[in-house]
């Protein structure tokens, strides 16, 4: 079985600065890492490769400097590492991103299970993952908690949903997007990371991937960030200290009066 | 006059709380750009005339009903492509989805599939009125910023919204009541993906979504010991226990209380931060609360720029003082 990890790399801190002045992110001193909740679906696929004959191929987009966060899969136990990086790439939004990924995963398909993370630490939109297998035309399943069966037939796996849990069983090839719930991520060996530094991780650009102008980076983009701020400020705050702690006290109690648990006896 | 589609939740045969919150917005923006608003209800069985009457109340000029088998529940491929087909036929300036775990899938396949742009977890919709570029605000990079977001030269442009971002409307909508039946032939439903097994979870049990007061710890309360307080207080009161992502990553509680970008989204009547600094993503989650409680030891901590009253002083005892006092209100 072919199997193939989406994945994303993100600064390696939720601490991210801003430059007060600017509105910009202060990048310097700020690592990459690959993003945690990828590090699940990149687990899921080891798994699988551990029970059979299978290989798992993981695939980012990203700047140069994004190969030493790829390359950390390969420490983990993945057999090849690919990173879609070409300057036509900048600028892209999920749906320039998914686009890329999809063509990737067509030309070098089939793969039969594509596994994503629930969404990235920075970006947090996740919808990278049901774009591409939309794209790909292949029934798409998120919130994945587990991976109860895998042959042949198919994937059954457990959604968890607001209202309760699902059970579904999907035919391959699928995309599956997993929860942090699915499983504990494993730590790159000692092995693995000798390994991870001799090993190559293929750059692809459009040369291969063949995309429409249209269809890449910032131009294939269909959304425009127009504006960034931080957020506001929309209340005025009455504060209470010291001695007039006692007060304050007193008005957290009045407001929360009226919801007191009434004694009916 | 555009159209804007609601894109309508469906738990069972009710209709969730957030489509008509999404359609209180649309009708917002209906005012400074006219839009007929349409809300789409896929189903396996057609809408209760109580239903029907409430999203057309709730804001709806239209509803477009797509019924058959495969809609029971959410299911990527019939949901997708059934969705697409709707879009094109009737050409949408806005699709509006609420960003649960169902339309933050769906969303991006049709996205995907109209090759148009999509905003995940707005908490600001405007609209242009000239252009009528929808101006989609979000929290990025970590929720430290916020990001508005156009889809200029593609239509629709998408957006989801989390729940209990935006309010239903207060009074009931004039609405014309136009009932759309919208035929879904087979090739939109065909997937080879099925639901085996639902096992729902029990209902009684108040979720922090639906709290009216959340009471919310962090790490300023120092152990989980000292989470006592909280959760007796929260009990006098009938009140939800909340939390900030750092306690629920040092699980003192589980993450179905986390409250921010990575948690839930909430909006009580009143919210209590105890020892939460107010990191930018846990702001995210609970800025739209009716009246907002912090208290915290350093009078500099964010989190008092987001409160009605703040409190300067240990959270633990300021608890702890305040259950008492309670208990005695209650005694009394």
């Amino acid at each position: 079985m072919k199997i193939l990890v989406l994945l994303k790399q993100v600064p390696d801190s939720d601490e991210v600065k801003l430059n007060p002045e600017t509105g910009t992110m202060i990048r310097e001193g700020v690592g990459t890492v690959i993003n945690p909740l990828d590090l699940h679906a990149l687990e899921t696929a080891l798994r699988i490769k551990e029970t059979g004959d299978h290989s798992v191929t993981v695939v980012s987009m990203g700047p140069p400097a994004a190969e030493e966060a790829v390359r950390e899969a390969i420490a983990m136990g993945a057999d090849r590492a690919v990173l879609l990086t070409d300057r036509k790439f900048a600028g892209a939004d999920t749906w320039a991103t998914s686009m890329a990924l999809a063509r990737f995963a067509e030309k070098e398909g089939p793969f039969d299970l594509i596994l994503a993370g629930e969404k990235a630490t920075d970006g947090e939109t996740g919808q990278v993952g049901p774009e591409t297998g939309a794209m790909l035309g292949i029934p798409v399943a998120t919130y994945v908690s587990r991976i109860a069966e895998l042959d042949e037939s198919g994937i059954t796996i457990e959604r968890e949903v607001e209202d309760g849990k699902e059970i579904w069983k999907l035919p391959l090839p699928s995309l599956v997007s997993v929860t942090k719930d699915v499983n504990e991520p494993r730590l790159p060996t000692l092995n693995g990371k000798k390994l991870a530094r001799n090993a190559s991780v293929e750059r692809i650009g459009n040369d291969f991937l063949e995309l429409d102008p249209s269809e890449i980076g910032l131009k294939g983009s269909p959304t425009r960030v127009v504006r960034i701020g931080t957020p506001k400020l929309s209340r005025k705050v009455e504060m209470y200290e010291g001695s007039s702690i006692r007060d304050g006290i007193d008005e957290i109690k009045k407001r929360l009066a009226p919801y007191l648990e009434v004694n009916h006896e | 006059m555009s159209d804007l589609l609601v894109i309508a939740e469906r738990r069972g045969n009710e209709i969730h709380s957030s489509t008509f919150e999404l359609l209180g917005k649309a009708r917002e923006l209906s005012i400074k750009r006219p839009l007929t608003v349409s809300v789409v209800v896929l189903s396996d069985k057609p809408v209760e005339e109580e239903s029907a009457y409430a999203l057309f109340s709730g804001g709806a000029d239209r509803i477009i009903l797509a019924v058959d088998r495969s809609f029971s529940r959410f299911n990527f491929e019939p949901y997708t492509k059934t969705l697409a087909s709707i879009v094109r036929e009737f050409a949408p300036e806005i699709v509006l989805a609420p960003a649960t775990t169902s339309g933050r899938t769906y969303m991006p396949g049709l996205a995907a599939l109209l090759k148009t742009g999509l905003t995940a977890d707005c908490t600001g919709l405007d609209i242009e009125e000239e252009t009528g570029n929808l101006l989609q605000t979000r929290p990025a990079i970590g929720g430290n910023i916020m990001a508005t977001i156009k889809t200029p030269n593609h239509r629709p442009q998408m957006a989801t919204v989390r729940p209990k971002t935006f309010s239903a409307l207060k009074e009931a909508y004039e609405s014309k009541s136009e009932l759309v039946n919208f035929e879904v032939t087979p090739d939109l439903t065909q997937t080879e993906a099925k639901l085996i097994e639902f096992h729902p979870i029990g209902a009684g049990q108040k979720g922090v979504q639906d709290a009216e007061v959340i009471i919310a710890g962090g790490m300023g309360l120092r152990k989980v010991e000292n989470m006592e307080p909280i959760f007796r207080l929260s009990k006098m009161i009938n009140g939800t226990v909340g939390a900030s992502r750092k306690i629920v990553d040092s699980k003192w509680i589980g993450h179905e209380a986390q409250v921010g970008l990575s948690g839930h989204t909430v909006k009580p009547k009143i919210y209590i931060a105890a020892g939460i600094s107010g990191a930018v993503q846990h702001i995210a989650g609970m800025q739209t609360a009716e009246f907002i409680v912090a208290i915290n030891r350093d009078r500099n901590a964010a989190i008092f720029n987001f409160a009605d009253i703040g409190l300067v002083g240990d959270a633990v005892e300021i608890l702890n003082e305040l259950a008492k006092s309670l208990e005695s209100e209650v005694k009394r």
